[in-house]
Order: C-alpha cells, then structure tokens, then sequence
C-alpha cells in the first residue's frame, strides 16, 4: 500500500518520472512539496520510508513552541514566516513566552534580545520583573529569578497537522506522496541527479530533495554529496497529571519558560508539565546508526532516555517550579533522548549541494522554521531566489575542512550547550582550532597574535607585540567587560600605525579562484554586475547580484589574461561564491581553484610604496603602477602578483604568492619594513576599522539580498549594455527612489546611566532619539548593520539603512543598547567617506 | 512490615526481536530498559502496604552493573534500600539465581517475600519458588490480589472466568502478575530521594549453569501477507463479509 | 524411558502435554483430586517418580507452578515452555513465544512443560488418580467465580481490541459497540491499561490475557512483540491501522489501512445493515 489513504490513485508503483522527488516527510519535507504546488511544479512525488502523519523523525516528537527572537536576522524572518503559515493554516495557538534570568549576565543578554526583537521587527516583547513574571505564570517560584524577557507572539504548534495540511494541498494539485517506500539510491551522471531510486521503482529526475532530517547525511552520501550535520540528543520528560492544569481551557494555558541560565525549558502540555534540557554533555548518534522502525520501541527518533544525564537538570528544574514538579502526586510518565540535528555553526543546511546539481538539501532546521525554509526553498527552486536571504543557511558555505567528521564532532558538541547560552557577537570557537594555517602562522605567533578563526583559517585578529602602541597612541580602553570581551585596544593602535606609517596583514583566507577558457569574459559578465571586459592589468571591484537585483555577493576580479579571470573573495563566503561562478559558466569554461595554492600578504599606509619599492626593483610609483591594476613584481627572487586596491582605505598593494614562496614574501616585507616603522596588523583593522572610516561597505553586514545597490550607494555611472544576473531589476532601482539608504552614523555620548561608557557590537535598532523604530516602506527596520571605531576620525562609527525621511546629514537619532538609547547624528548620507573622502591616500 | 521485592531488569523490545550476530543475545544497543512488567507491579504492592501499615521494602536485582537503574527505580516509587547482585553481565540460570539471592538476604528476615511471576524475557516461572524452599516458607504465585490480615495473607488468582483463593501464614513468598495493580510513576522528589537512598553491592561468581542456554533464534514469521480488504470505510462491506466467512458476524 | 506426566483433567494443554510426553518414551500419566494444593501434589509427583527419566506437565499456570516445585524439591533445573527435547538439548520459548532458546538441561530426571498448542491432544491414555498428602501447605480454599459474568477474553471467540491509536478511554466506546454486536469481549494493548483507559483485565499481551479467539479485531495496535504474544493464539487477526507498514501487520491475515474512528464504526454499522437491525 503506497499512497496515502484518501487518496485516489491506489498503485504501489512509483512514477517513472518526476519533475522533483522530495525525500522526506516531516515538517520540511511537507511544507516544501505544499509550496513547490503553490508555486506552480506539478509532476511532484513525495517519499518516506515511514508511515504518515507521523514518519517517526524529530518533527514527530518536537517540542512544538516558537519563541521567535534570535540574534540572527535571517533565523527571525524564517521563523516569523513560519508563524504566518502556522496562524493561516489554523495550527498555531499563541500562549506567550518568557525567557528567565537567574544572573545579572543573562539579564543583560535579555536586554540584548529587546533590541533584537527591535531590530527585527518582533513587537510587543518587554523585560519583566520577578512579580509580573509569577502573575504570568503563578507555579513559578520568583525568587530564584531576576527578571525576564516576555514575548507574547510565542506560541505553540501543530507541526505534523500542518504538514498534513501541506501535503494534502499538493496532493490535491497532482503531487503524489509515498509513504512506506526507502530511497535505495540516487544517480548521479555528469555531476547531476538523474533518478532516484526506491524500494518501489526508479523515478527519472532531475531534482532531489533531501528533507531527512538526522537521516540526510546518509541518503546524501548515495549520490557522492554530504550534508554535515549530526544526529544529537536533547532530553525531555512529560511530568503530570499536574493539579494546577486540570482546570485548563486549552492545552497551554500558561505561557512557555526557558530557564535559560540552566538551558532547560519548561511548558503546559494538556495535564502535564513537558521539561526540555539542552544542558546535558552532548550526546552525538551516528547516522548510520539510528534504529529502524521496527526495533524502536517508540520512535526511531525517540530513544530510551539516559536518567544519569538528566539528574542536575531534575533539580533545576525543581528549583523554578515546585509547585509542580515537587508534588509528589505528579508522575514522571515518560522521558526520552530525542534525536535532532545539529550542524558545525549551528545554522540550517539549505540550497544545492555543491558537489551534485539537482541535489537540494532542506536539512537541520527546526519546527520552528519549518514552514519558512519551505517556502523560501520552494522559490529558490522554481523562482531561482527565495524571498528571504538564506545565505548563511547556504549549504555551499562549507569548506572540505568544515565538513569533516572531526569538525562535525567537535563544533556541535561544543555549540550544543550553547543553545540558549549567552554567546557574545564575536564569540570564537575553542575545538578543532589550527585546521588551516597560511605560512606565516608561525612568524605571526611569535608577534604575539591572537589567532580567530574564519572558514577554517587562524588568522590575527590583533597582535599582543604591538601592546606598546596603545600608549604610543592614546588609546583607550573600553570600560563595560561586555564591550571589551573579543577586543582589544592594540586594534585601534594598529590602525592608527598603520594610517601613520604602514601594516602588513595575512590575507592568505582569501578564497582565489580563475574563471578560465575562451569563454570566460562571458562567464564572468553574467555574475558580475560590472563591465568585465577590460585590459589585462586591470582590477574590478564589482557587486554580485540576486535575480531581484539585491546582493548575492561583493567581490574583486582581476583580468589576468583574455581567457582568465582571478576572483578574490573574503574567505568566508568563497566557497558559496565559488559555486555561483561553477554554475553559471559558459561554453567551455572552467575553474581553477588556486585557494590552496596561493597566500597573500597586504601592505597598506603612507609608506607602504616606500617599503614595496624597497624590495622590488619593478616600478612602483603612482604613474606606473596605477589604483585599481595588478602588475607582477618580482621580490627577493620570486614572481609576486601585486594588485593595487585596498579595502583599508588608504596606499597599498594586496601581494599574491605561491604558497612555497610565502615566508619569503613575509620576511621581505618585514624586513623591509622595520626601517619605516611597519606594525604587523589583524583582522581587527582590516574587517573594522580600516573600512569603518571609508564606509566600504561589508557582505553579511551592510549587503545582503534584502537590499538593492542603489539603497547601497553602490550604484556606478553606467549599467553595461551584456546581461547579467540581477541586470533588469537593478535598472528599475536605479530609476526608482530607494525605500531607505544606507548612512554613516556616529555615537554622540557613549556614556550609559550607569555612568560606563559602551560600544555597541552590532545588529542593535537604530531609532529616534525616543526610541521609537524606523521602519522604511518595505516594512525593514533600521539598525546597526556594522559599526566599530573609527580611530582616525576619533569617533565610533555605526552604519545602517535609514528610511529616506530620516536619511539626512545632522539627523538626529539613537543606537539601542541593552535598552539604553546612545545618542547618535547622521554624519554621511551615502558611501561618502568618513576619512579621506577624497580618497587621496588609496590614489597617491 | 519488612517486604524483600526482587526484581529483573530486561530490555523493552518493539516490533521485532534482533539478535546479536553470535546469536547468543538481544540485541540491546537501541533498546532501553525497565523492571520485568510483573514484578514491577510486586514493588508497588509492597510500598502500598508500608505507606498504610509501615515498615520497610528493600529492593533487589541480580543483574550487571547497569541494574543498579532498576533498583533506583524502585527507591523512586518509594522502596527504602536496595540489594544488587552484580554480575558481569552474562546470564544466571534460575537455580543460580534463586541460590545467589537466599545468599544475599542471609541474616534477614522478611514478613513477604514478592517476586514477579515469571520474567518477561527467559519466564523461567521458578525463581520465587526455589527461594522459598531454601527458606522453607510457604509460596503461592501467579497472584492479582493481595489481602494482609493477621499474620496471614489472603491471595487471589485468576483461574478462567473465576477466582481460586489461598491463605498463607506469613512470612510468606508471593509472586504476582501484572494487574494486580497500576503501578505508579515516580515523582520528581522520589527521584532524587532515590539518588542517595542505601544500595548494598554483592558480587558473588557465577556457579555452572545447569540449564545452559546454548543460542537465541528467532522464530521465523509465517510469512503471512495480510489480505488487505480495503482502505477507510469503505472495506466494512468486505470486512463483514469476511466476518460471516469465519462464522462470527 | 519412563515418563511420568501430570494431566489435569478436561483439560486441552495437558492433553497436548501428554502426546509430547508419548514422544519421549513411556508414559504414566496421573493425576489428583481435591482441591489445588501445589507444594503437596509436587511432593506427591517426586514420590510417585521411581526412575522416571522425565517429568512432564502442561505450560500452563498450574503445570508451570507444580513442575517448579517438584525441581525446588529435588534441586534440580526445570525448563518451562519446551516445545522440543533431543537428548539433553531442550528447545524452549522466551518473551512469550516472541524468541525460541536452545538450552542444554544438566540433570535428572528431565523436568519440562510443554508450550501450549505446540503439539496435537493425545487421546485414550489412561489416567491414574493420584493421592495428595495433608501437609498443611497452600491449598485453594475456595474459587470464586467472576461476578461480572461478562464474556471472559481468555475464551472469547470474538475479541475486539483497541490500543494507542483509540486515543482515550471515552473513544473506546467504538470497540465496545462492535465487540457487543459480535457477542465478543473487549481487549486493549498494554498501553491502554499503563495509560489508566482500560483495567488489565482487558489487556491482551504476554503480561496480560493470552486469547483463543477465532477472530482478534486489533484497531489502532502497532503490534510490539509482547503483544502478539497474547494475540497469536488467536485462529484469525484482522488488523485495523493507518499505517500499513505497522509490525502487526506481519502476523494479521487481514487488514484494513485507515483510521479506526472511521472504520470500526462503518464496520458496526454495516453489521447493523445487513441483519436488518
């Protein structure tokens, strides 16, 4: 028996072709096949290797509330989403929600979740105080507590009724659903799906799906791709009958509490008290080892429950409500470890495998996005876009290094007990650290630097040697532990050397890739939004557009010859990057990746030529060696690719190197430099502060798909005549009026009511000096999309997109910083520059 | 009263029985585990009659290490110490294990001993009564009902459609079915009373096994396709059709 | 060799018990008047013994119990529920019929009873009537009879059983409608009875009721191993899920995919319609 019952086509047979197969019943599986119906795919199929409604996975067990403000922009809209779809489809029954602090530390960081619930557009949300906490929820014992954060929209859902309702709205549209049926395989040719094979036919297709949950790294192996995520435990018991709630008029009655200091949880379910704890070791399952249906005595994803892990969370969790779990009346009639998934940077794993075309992933993501990811797969899919940008869901983000099963281990388990943990913005990782080191790692820890780490990389975020300079430069500290945390004064001191002398930074995480063959330029007009065809020696800094004429991605190409062009992107986002480019190539294009093979070390500052012409006997002045242009130089013996651009902001090259002649390169330059004064510089300066003062504008931050090039200020004089990517829309921004453009703002007063001065960190709303939000015509909210210090112009710079009526020079308006309003003015409508604005320094 | 609950631990098994590849085992590394149904309700009796009449139940296993959370179990519902005979995990005939708990109770005297009637696993059906011949007391098993009067107990025990009743002198040995009650589940406190309530560890060598279970097979299912008569509503026709053919409808 | 078996009589197991016992070897078959006394008609079986080679009983509450005695007594091993002896090897059943063991039994005279319907009824043997001592050890003082005076499940020939996919105990007024048109009894699963939706008494499993019904209407039972054991005896299952994959149905000769609520009222109102009722 095959199709689901009711409907009414009763083969047990497969089809023979699909336009799309989605592998997995769940609440993924069921909203993607309901909204690729929506959207218009007919010739759907739909597999499960268990029964319906409830296949047995992690929705079937799910804790079922949706608290929905997250630090993370792109998290909220897809759970705000998600809500929409749960309401319309009569699933959703909102209960309210309050996060509870037992620390001063948490207090604040629930201070910081009003300001995201601001900047996200979440209203209604207000800090409470222990006595209103216990009105809301009288079995709570407030005197443990300090005072929480109550959102009213959070609510509980019925995940599997709405995937049902999903499912059946495509089945009604001709989708054919199959439960009961195992994927055997999946084939793959020439790098693409070709059909997937099941316990009841193959079915010819050229989209799969993988919706599986904890099950996907397996079903994605079958055709040569991975999915790295890990199936991990999270323990919950069901405690009850609970006198209090026999009186109840729905099944949660009182609103949800997550203890987040003991990351437990704690809501009505009925006439029982459901306790949920993520405060265990972490418990990882291999997923190849997740028991089959039949050997389960509840559900493949419920697994017998470990008591000794969950004794300390026992009394936590008596400690916050007594009245309940203390009455010796109320039983403990079930307890299990359920099965979820976890990923290595805790986000979802979305969008077409890198390694297989036509091989989707919908993987890691939880009720409470469930609906959202649906949808906004469903468009990327059939549209080529989704709506809400879900580029750090994107599951060509990973490197070869991350998708280890090393890296898989060691970053979940230590993410997991983070899941309501206080994680500060810029928080680094401890496990599987040195995975990929450039060769200058061992020069650069012998200068003291400490090493953060991006996509894998150690790089210097500052160095300890170069503490000297904060005095040297008058830098002050930071007052607030908070604000100094992931910090350091030498940052500000680098930078102010460098803008007096010069630096030198490791920039060997760049990802570098050629686009390469005789049909290149033409492979590179359609991604980049800039002209490309131009002279060899020639450097473009150009946009990457969405189809909807928003960012897919900034980044530099280089013309090093007619059939080749080098891409240098920020190290983080390269593999996504590096992907776009694969699939959209022409003709006979290809990619060479030289990453692994090239290191790179920047130079930049007054005396930056001094140096470089010190160590070359090539031209380098300003008549020979223009901005904007590479040229190859030959230094200490070895051939270097010297590209003059600077995301500092001021005179200076990039030097690109062999890997094998990397430490040459670095010891040149140093020594060189020694006589000029040259500092070793970090991150810190060159992702902050160098381009903070020059406004240079950030992917992730400032550039995402939710705004356009002209919002930007990005838009340059002449839309070339070649098509590409994002070209039609992006006219009609540029004939339209922006609905909010981006401004550099500065802090006026940093000083709080408490007397500290503090430095907001970033993603804090920008208001009225009342705080009231600005939220422009498409219903965005303003708030910092990047800010730092600008130690040159002696002020800290914050940037965000302001609607047009508040984007004025000498408005002014406010930063929200854990619920205090920081004075702030709009210094630069545009990408003007805060220092240098004639940029005299990048072009001497 | 002082009541002596002996109690197994054995997995809880879903749809189907998977063997260990020697063939010599379940296959437990996806199943959790609980007190044997029986018995579990024999833990329940006992702490009912010291909650009205006072006393003490001391609980006790034979079993691995890993045993030690069924006898925690037992203190969370309210028994007051508990007894493990360790083992190393390898299984003890019920001779074997009769012997090695009249060993363990040495010394103590007991007003009931409750066991399970047979365990869900090996139902050996035996190990109540070897203990109470080692002890020379009377036993009366398979018992859904338990009276304390003076000095005696009154017991019931289903006998198709009808009730057979006994009388014993206590102190007495007692082995129960499921249903003789519902047993409760243990509350939060009781849990973590549970934690630090008594446990005394025996480790006694296995004796030689005079019944030597030599492998495990699993019966073949009988290949049965079940006729599918439909989906819905719409089969009741066919099902009372079917009905009529087996002569019930 | 000489067998010694305990018949009770009337009764089908121990009659099935016998025909086991006539395949090992010679067989003397007794049994005891009076009322129920398990300690004394053990010792009455060990006397009765001489150099019988092998002691055998029914799987049957009684024959279980009496043949655990007798080993008590004589310290030796006994192994219940054998369905097949060769040599010293007896091949016997665990989890309620779910698992089979092969075991060696050490020790003399073999004790064993028979797991039931694993062998025809013997029939004609003679039977000798055995006397049980007086020893003052538990005896049954008197039985009384159930006074509901309901279908009992054990010898229903129509069950009708509901389990956690019924969802509460008042939605089992569905089952309760049809077992009543059927003139059968109602069962449950063991989640039902752990749940508090229906008392023990109606649960159908290994811990519970093992049913010979000619017909078992399982509505909404997954069929975990220990249920079937109580089920299997059952001459046909007719399994009522909405999921066709559920282990039930490997063992059910019938089935109907869907939800209960629906089905199991259809099915009682067809009933209903075809005796013109």
């Amino acid at each position: 028996m095959a199709d689901v019952p009711g409907s009414d086509v009763p083969s047990s047979v497969v089809p023979s072709s699909a336009k799309a197969v989605v592998i997995g019943g769940g609440i993924v599986g069921n909203s993607l096949l309901g909204w690729l119906a929506e959207l218009g795919w007919t010739e759907l199929v739909q597999l499960d290797k268990g029964p319906f409604p409830n296949p047995g996975g992690s929705t079937g067990h799910a804790s079922n509330f949706i608290f929905p403000v997250d630090h993370s922009k792109e998290m909220t809209q897809l759970t705000l989403d998600s809500m929409r779809q749960y309401r319309e489809a009569g699933t959703l029954h909102e209960c309210g929600g309050i996060e509870v602090a037992r620390t001063e530390e948490r207090l604040e960081e629930l201070r910081r979740r009003m300001a995201s619930a601001k900047s996200w557009g979440v209203d209604g949300c207000r800090l409470v105080t222990p006595a209103e906490i216990k009105e809301l929820v009288p079995f709570v014992d407030e005197s443990i507590l300090l005072g929480g954060f109550y959102t009213p929209s959070v609510a509980v859902v019925d995940s599997l009724r709405f995937g049902t309702v999903m499912r059946e709205r495509a089945q009604a549209k001709g989708a054919r659903v199959f439960a009961n049926t195992e994927v055997l395989g999946i084939d793959v040719e020439d790098g693409r799906v070709r059909r997937v094979r099941t316990s009841r036919g193959a079915i010819e297709t050229e989209i799969a799906v993988i919706a599986c949950g904890v099950w996907s790294p397996r079903i994605a192996r079958m055709a040569g791709a991975s999915i790295p995520l890990t199936p991990a435990v999270h323990q919950m018991i069901d405690v009850g009958p609970v006198p209090r709630f026999l009186t109840s008029k729905t099944a949660v009655d009182y609103p949800i509490v997550r203890d987040m200091d003991t990351n437990m949880y704690e809501r009505q379910d009925g006439q029982g008290l459901e306790v949920g704890s993520y405060a265990h070791r972490p418990i990882l399952h291999d997923p190849d080892e997740i028991p089959s249906i039949e050997e389960s005595s509840l559900t493949p994803t419920e697994l017998p429950f470990t008591q000794e892990d969950f004794e300390v969370q026992l009394e936590h969790a008596l400690q916050l409500v007594p009245e309940v779990l203390g009455d010796e009346s109320v039983g403990i009639k079930y307890a299990i470890n359920g099965l979820l998934s976890l990923t290595p940077d805790g986000l979802p794993l979305l969008g077409e495998t890198p390694e297989v075309r036509g091989l989707w992933s919908a993987a890691a993501v939880w009720v409470k996005e469930g609906p959202g990811v649906g949808r906004a797969l469903a468009e990327w899919l059939v549209r080529g876009e989704p709506e809400i940008d879900l580029q750090s869901s994107d599951i060509a983000r990973f490197y070869d290094e991350q998708r280890t099963p090393e890296n898989i281990e060691s970053r979940t388990s230590e993410g997991f007990n983070k899941t309501y943990g206080i994680v500060h913005p810029s928080e680094q990782w401890e496990s599987n650290r040195r995975v990929r080191m450039s060769p200058f790692y061992d020069r650069e820890q012998a200068l003291g630097a400490v090493f953060y780490e991006a996509a894998a990389w150690e790089r210097p975020h500052w160095y300890e040697s170069n503490a000297p300079l904060v005095e040297e430069y008058d830098v002050r500290p930071r007052e607030h532990e908070w604000d100094a945390r992931w910090w350091s004064p030498i940052i500000n001191a680098e930078h102010l050397a460098m803008r007096d002398r010069a630096a030198m930074f490791d920039l060997t995480a760049f990802s570098v890739f050629d686009v390469v063959g005789t049909d290149a330029l033409e492979s590179v007009q359609r991604v980049a939004a800039r002209q490309m065809n131009v002279p060899n020696g020639r450097v473009v800094y150009t946009p990457v557009l969405t189809p909807s004429g928003g960012f897919r991605s900034d980044l530099t190409i280089m013309k090093m010859a007619d059939d080749r062009f080098r891409v240098v992107t920020g190290g983080a986002h390269g593999m996504a990057d590096k992907k776009w480019f694969a699939d959209n190539l022409v003709g006979s294009a290809r990619i060479e990746d030289h990453t692994s093979t090239t290191c790179t070390v920047g130079l930049w500052g007054p005396r930056a030529r001094d140096v470089l012409a010190s160590i070359t006997s090539d031209d380098v002045s300003n008549e020979a060696f223009p901005f904007s242009t590479w040229q190859t130089l030959t230094v200490d013996g070895s051939e270097v690719v010297a590209s003059r651009i600077s995301y500092v902001g001021d005179l200076g090259w990039e030097l690109y190197a062999p890997v094998e002649d990397g430490a040459k390169l670095w010891d040149a330059v140093w020594e060189a430099g020694r006589a000029h004064g040259v500092v070793p510089a970090g991150i810190g300066v060159y992702g902050t502060t160098g381009r903070l003062e020059k406004a240079y504008r950030a992917f992730g931050f400032e550039l995402d798909a939710d705004y356009t090039v002209v919002e930007a200020d990005m838009a340059w004089w002449k839309v070339k005549a070649e098509d590409f990517v994002g070209k039609e829309a992006h006219v009609a921004h540029r004939e339209a009026e922006p609905a909010a453009r981006l401004c550099t703002l500065t802090i006026d007063d940093h000083t709080t009511s408490g007397g500290l001065k503090r430095y907001p960190l970033g993603r804090e709303p920008v208001t009225l000096r009342d705080g009231t939000p600005l939220t422009d015509a498409h219903g965005r909210r303003s708030y910092v999309t990047s800010t730092g210090a600008g130690p040159s112009i002696g002020k800290h710079i914050v940037m965000s997109y302001l609607p047009p009526e508040h984007a004025s020079e000498g408005t002014k308006l406010a930063v929200e910083y854990m619920t205090e309003l920081l004075p702030a003015t709009v210094e630069i409508v545009g990408s003007r520059p805060p220092f240098d604005p004639e940029n005299e320094r990048i072009r001497s | 009263m002082k009541i002596l609950c002996c109690v197994k631990r054995v997995p809880i098994t879903g749809g189907r029985m998977v063997l260990t590849a020697d063939a010599e085992a379940l296959e437990t590394k996806h199943l959790g585990f609980t007190i044997s149904p029986h018995e579990e309700c024999a833990v329940e009796e006992a702490v009912r009659i010291v909650e009205r009449d006072g006393g003490e139940v001391v609980a006790l296993t034979l079993g691995p290490a890993e045993a030690e959370e069924q006898l925690r179990d037992c203190m969370a519902i309210g028994a007051d110490r508990g007894v493990h005979v360790k083992t190393d995990g390898s299984e003890w005939d019920a001779q074997a294990t009769a012997a090695a708990i009249v060993e363990a109770i040495d010394g103590e005297s007991f007003d009931l001993l409750l066991f399970g009637n047979e365990s869900a696993d090996a139902a050996n059906y035996q190990v109540g009564i070897r203990v109470a011949y080692a002890l020379g007391l009377p036993v009366v098993t398979g018992l859904k009902k338990i009276e304390l009067l003076a000095g005696r107990a009154r017991c019931e025990r289903d006998v198709g459609g009808a009730r057979d009743v006994y009388e014993v002198p206590l102190p007495a040995v007692l082995t129960v079915l499921e249903g003789l009650n519902l047993p409760r589940y243990p509350s939060v406190p009781g849990r973590l009373r549970a934690k630090s309530k008594p446990l005394a560890v025996l480790e006694p060598a296995r004796p030689e096994s005079k019944l030597e279970k030599l492998r495990l097979v699993v019966p073949e299912g009988q290949g049965k396709q079940a006729e599918i008569l439909g989906s819905g509503a719409d089969a009741a026709p066919k099902v009372v059709e079917v009905m009529q053919r087996l002569g019930v409808a | 060799m000489n067998v010694l078996a305990l018949v009770e009589p009337a009764d089908e197991l121990s009659l099935q018990a016998l025909s086991f016992a006539q395949s090992l070897g010679d067989v003397r078959a007794v049994a005891f008047d009076g009322p129920y006394a398990p300690s004394a008609w053990a010792a009455a079986l060990v006397g009765a013994a001489g150099d019988a080679g092998a002691i055998v009983a029914a799987g049957s509450d009684r024959g279980n119990e009496l043949l655990a005695h007798v080993a008590a007594r004589l310290d030796q091993p006994f192994a219940a529920n054998v369905t097949a002896l060769d040599g010293d090897v007896v091949t016997r059943v665990r989890w309620g019929g779910s698992l089979i063991e092969e075991a060696r039994l050490h020790g003399a005279p073999k004790l064993l009873t028979v797991a039931p319907h694993t062998h025809a009824a013997a029939a004609g043997v003679p039977v000798e009537t055995l006397p049980a001592p007086e020893d003052g050890s538990p005896r049954v003082l008197e039985t009384i009879s159930d006074s509901a005076g309901g279908i009992s499940l054990r010898d229903a020939k129509v069950v009708v059983s509901g389990g956690r996919g019924v969802g509460s105990s008042e939605a089992f007024a569905v089952i309760e409608e049809l077992a009543g048109l059927l003139g059968g009894a109602v069962g449950c699963s063991r989640v039902v009875t752990s749940a508090g939706w229906r008392p023990h008494a109606d649960q159908v499993g290994q811990t519970g009721t093992k049913i010979s019904a000619d017909l078992y209407v399982a509505c909404g039972i997954s069929g975990a191993t220990q249920h079937i054991a109580g089920a299997k005896g059952a001459k046909k299952i007719l399994a009522i899920n909405s999921d066709p994959e559920a282990p039930i149905f490997a063992t059910a000769d019938y089935g109907v995919i869907g939800d209960l609520h629906e089905i199991v009222p259809a099915i009682s109102a067809e009933l209903r319609r075809v005796r013109g009722t």
